[in-house]
This record gives structure tokens, C-alpha cells and sequence, in this order.
């Protein structure tokens, strides 16, 4: 039990450290580091940014050799290595794997050109996978939902009746706003200028949600200060008063 | 008057950041607990179809966030967890981005201790699968087979007693994707119009404006917007967390920016007015 207490314990510079307790003061001091791009641009921040992308790409690099390389092509040619000695190689895998070889073409000025291959093999993969979806998801089912009936069959819910109405006059004048055959004068100029206030309340929408979603980051950063660095800190400074 | 809004436009903007740090930190430090407020149809929508979903049913949950976004989404993934759990569902726990495997264990295996569930069971975890619509769409035919037969472990899912019951789409009675990014499109796209599958959606505030839409015309059940919606589901499964204590911040805040839009504007004006009278 001792020994395995010991073994989790960081020895740095002959001192014996909790690797819990290093990483939040790690956590703690890229935070400040991060956020002293407020005061201005400096080193220190310049640091924690490169190893923050550093990390992300290193990261990155390892979880799609260990995920994607090894067990979708390795361990598919050379069944032995891997975690099912007893299957047979799989040598289809080998288009896929010479096809994503040639992405790395680009890198040779020489025989950049191979990459276009696998580049057009994706491009066409994904749009005849991608437009029937999209369409589907984007055009059709959308433009049922803007049809729904305003008044209902039966009884009226007037809120309901309200919601289709705005949805139906907003996407009617918001896309007269964006014909532009004829000078926006008359009708088309009264439809497009409610389109515009129409595209003002959902930009203004988008610009609230977006400062929300930045402020829940400070907010985030503020939680791990207050409640998982400060009592390692106050820890640390009732060691010392005693 | 003028003179003081001159002043207040030419402010160093790093007063501003002074002011708003403050507003987020002393809420926190005064212990101080605002209300959530009315809780959103859509947010409501995900618990209450949860909710209605019987016992034992499959919820499949794809954690596609890294811990940039963790702030807004690790705490609405708890508490979609933990009330997933609370009515006895079990979870099938994925991810497509690269640094979503760590938030699985995050928000899962913290739940999933505290309320006794067992792994293979009650849950499954299957990490990382690089491919992302290629694996949506594999997955609509053969779900073991597109992760390889392993678990995030390397234990073999088609032994995993939970696992025997689920094939493909037609047994996963919901699927929610908590996401910085713009995959529940793809699950839209993909898994609910070519599937059939029902899916809700947790994602950022950024992301949310965006996926309103797909909510409105049923193509989502629900949708949980960002740190608000994670606060108004910490309320709806009764277990308040760092959602519900980060909104008393979030509110001050918003107030405060108000507040400086009502006065960069009046500025504006102000200064517009004093230029076009001395012409």
C-alpha cells in the first residue's frame, strides 16, 4: 500500500509532489497565463498558447494512429500484431490506405498532384452521400415546418397560430429581402425591409447566445479557481502558518 | 453630461474586463443564488421525452466536445446522465471528436459510480471512432461491427450483456448529442432522416441560434442550450450543480453588458448630436 503510494507520487528536484495537486497548479497557472492577453500581448501568454496547440496536434496525432492507423489498417494486414492473432489479413484495406498515403503527396512540390485522387475519391463520396441528406434535411423538412397550417383544422391555439404566422411572414420577407430581379420599391420594398428586421432579431439573437457561450468559458475558469485550485492554495498556506 | 460620456468612450478597454471579472467572481464569492428563471420548451422537451421512454430503453449519447467547451457542456451531460440513469435507461456513450473520450469518462463514470450502475450492464462506453458521417451511417446497420467489436477498454462488446440487445438504430430509443461543433447536423442529416433515429441535442450557446430551426420543425425532439439549459436541467432532475451556481454569474454579467450597450449607445448619439451641432 506504502509502495503504491509512493509510486504515485512526482519526485521533482528531490521533492516528493501529489501529480493531482502539480496538475492543478499547472491547470491554475495556464489560466493566469492565458488570460494575461487582457492586460496585453506578452511571452507568457505567447507560451501557453504554443503549447496548448502543440498538446491539441500531438494529442491528435496519437488518438488517430491508435483509433484509425492502427486497428483499421495495420492491424488488418497484419492480424498478428494485433489484438485478434487468429483473423485473416484483410488486403482491401490496402486502397484506403494507399489513397489516404497520397493526401501526404502535397507535401512533395513533385508529385503533388497524387493528392487530388483521394481529395476527388472524398469530395464524391461525400456529396452523393451529403445531398439527398441535405436536401432532405435542409430544403423539404423545413419548408413543411413553414407550411403548417396558420388556423388548424379544428381548435384554435392562438399562440401556436401566432408562432406559424411569424414563421410564414418572416421567411416570406426575409427572402424577398434577397431578390434582387427588381428594384426593391412598392410591396417588394415594404416585404424586404421587414426581412431586414427580421435578419436584425436573429443576428442579435446569434450575437447574445455567442456572449453567453463566452462568458460560461470565464465562468468555467472561475469554478476550477475557486473550488479545486483555492483549497489546494489554502492548504498549502495553513501549512505554512503552522 | 457629454463631457463624462466623451470620457466613457474613451475608456481603457481593460476597465471593462476589470469590471466584468469582477461581476463573475463576486456572485461566487457572496454565495449568491439567483433564479434560474422559466424554464425553455426546448430544454423541457429532451426531460420530458426521457421522461415518458419506458424503462430499460437504450439512450446513445455522443460526447463531441474537448475541454474548451466543457465549461457549457460537461454539466447538462451530467444531468442528462444522471436522469437517464435515475429511470433506469441505459447508455450507450460515444464519441466522434478526438478529445471527446476523456469527457465520456468525465461525465459518465462520476454518475455512473454514484448511483451503482455497472459497466456492460447499465452502460457501455465506446470511445473515439474516427469517420464521422462514414460512422453515423455504419452504425444505422451494424453498431458493433463499425467499433470493431471493442469498448473504449478493449473489452469485447458482443460479450457485454447490454450489448445483446442493441444492433443497430432500431434499438436506440434516443440519442442525444452534446456538442461544440456542428455534428448534430450530421446526426440529423444522417442518423434521423435516413434512420428514422429520434435525436436531441446539447450544444453551446454559440450553436444553439442554428439548431433552433431543427427543433421547431420536429427534426429534434429538444434542444439543451448551453450553460442555461444545462441550469434548467440540473433543476428539472433535481440535482443542482456547477450549472445552476455558474447563472447567478452568467446574469450579472448579461446585466452589466446591457447596461454598456445602453450606454455606448447613448454616447454614441450623444457625441453624433454635439458633432452634426457644431456643423
Amino acid at each position: 500500500m506504502a509502495d503504491a503510494e509512493q509510486s504515485s507520487q512526482l519526485i521533482i528536484l528531490g521533492l516528493s509532489l501529489n501529480p493531482q495537486v502539480v496538475g492543478l497548479w499547472l491547470q491554475a497557472a495556464l489560466t493566469f497565463a492565458i488570460l494575461s492577453f487582457l492586460i496585453g500581448d506578452n511571452p507568457v501568454y505567447k507560451f501557453a498558447e504554443h503549447l496548448f496547440v502543440g498538446i491539441s496536434a500531438g494529442y491528435g496525432v496519437v488518438i488517430v494512429w491508435k483509433q484509425a492507423v492502427l486497428p483499421l489498417l495495420i492491424f488488418k494486414l497484419l492480424p498478428q500484431l494485433g489484438p485478434k492473432p487468429d483473423e485473416l489479413a484483410d488486403y482491401w484495406v490496402l486502397i484506403p490506405g494507399l489513397l489516404g498515403l497520397m493526401m501526404l503527396a502535397r507535401f512533395i512540390p513533385r508529385y503533388d498532384w497524387l493528392s487530388r485522387y483521394p481529395i476527388a475519391f472524398t469530395v464524391g463520396l461525400f456529396m452523393g452521400a451529403g445531398i439527398p441528406a441535405v436536401v432532405q434535411m435542409n430544403l423539404l423538412q423545413q419548408a413543411q415546418a413553414t407550411m403548417k397550417p396558420v388556423l388548424g383544422l379544428g381548435s384554435i391555439e392562438w399562440g401556436l397560430a401566432l408562432s406559424c404566422l411569424v414563421v410564414l411572414v418572416g421567411v416570406i420577407c426575409t427572402l424577398t429581402y434577397f431578390y434582387f430581379s427588381r428594384p426593391h420599391e412598392g410591396v417588394l420594398g415594404v416585404t424586404s425591409k421587414i426581412g431586414i428586421w427580421f435578419l436584425m432579431v436573429a443576428f442579435g439573437a446569434g450575437f447574445g447566445n455567442t456572449v453567453m457561450a463566452r462568458m460560461s468559458l470565464l465562468i468555467g475558469r472561475v469554478e476550477f479557481l475557486l473550488y479545486e485550485w483555492m483549497p489546494i492554495v489554502s492548504v498549502h498556506l495553513s501549512k505554512y502558518v503552522q | 453630461m457629454g463631457e463624462l460620456l466623451r470620457k466613457l468612450e474613451s475608456i481603457d478597454r481593460r476597465w471593462i474586463y476589470l469590471v466584468i471579472f469582477a461581476a463573475v467572481v463576486i456572485p461566487f464569492l457572496m454565495n449568491l443564488k439567483l433564479p434560474v428563471g422559466k424554464h425553455s420548451p426546448s430544454t423541457t422537451a429532451v426531460h420530458d421525452y426521457i421522461e415518458q421512454l419506458p424503462p430499460g430503453s437504450v439512450i446513445q449519447m455522443s460526447f463531441d466536445y474537448s475541454p474548451a467547451s466543457m465549461p457549457e457542456l460537461e454539466p447538462m451531460a451530467k444531468a442528462v446522465v444522471r436522469h437517464a440513469f435515475e429511470e433506469n435507461h441505459r447508455i450507450l456513450a460515444m464519441t466522434l471528436h478526438p478529445q471527446g473520450a476523456l469527457m465520456i469518462r468525465r461525465a459518465l463514470d462520476e454518475v455512473a459510480t454514484d448511483l451503482n450502475k455497472e459497466y456492460g450492464v447499465d452502460y457501455v462506453d465506446v470511445g473515439f471512432k474516427p469517420g464521422g458521417v462514414a460512422v453515423i451511417l455504419g452504425m444505422g446497420r451494424d453498431i458493433i461491427r463499425v467499433f470493431e467489436d471493442m469498448d473504449a477498454r478493449g473489452e469485447k462488446l458482443s460479450a457485454m450483456p447490454m450489448m445483446r440487445d442493441v444492433a443497430d438504430y432500431d434499438d436506440i430509443a434516443l440519442m442525444i448529442d452534446f456538442a461544440a461543433n456542428s455534428l448534430p447536423l450530421a446526426w440529423i442529416g444522417y442518423a434521423h432522416e435516413r434512420y428514422g433515429l429520434q435525436i436531441a441535442a446539447g450544444v453551446t450557446a454559440v450553436m444553439a441560434t442554428d439548431l433552433y430551426p431543427y427543433w421547431k420543425s420536429e427534426q429534434l425532439v429538444g434542444l439543451i442550450n448551453g450553460l442555461k439549459g444545462a441550469a434548467e436541467y440540473e433543476e428539472l432532475v433535481g440535482a443542482p450543480g456547477f450549472g445552476v451556481l455558474g447563472m447567478s454569474s452568467q446574469s450579472i454579467a448579461h446585466l452589466l453588458i446591457i447596461l454598456f450597450i445602453i450606454m455606448g449607445n447613448i454616447g454614441y448619439f450623444v457625441t453624433r448630436r454635439a458633432s452634426q451641432n457644431r456643423t
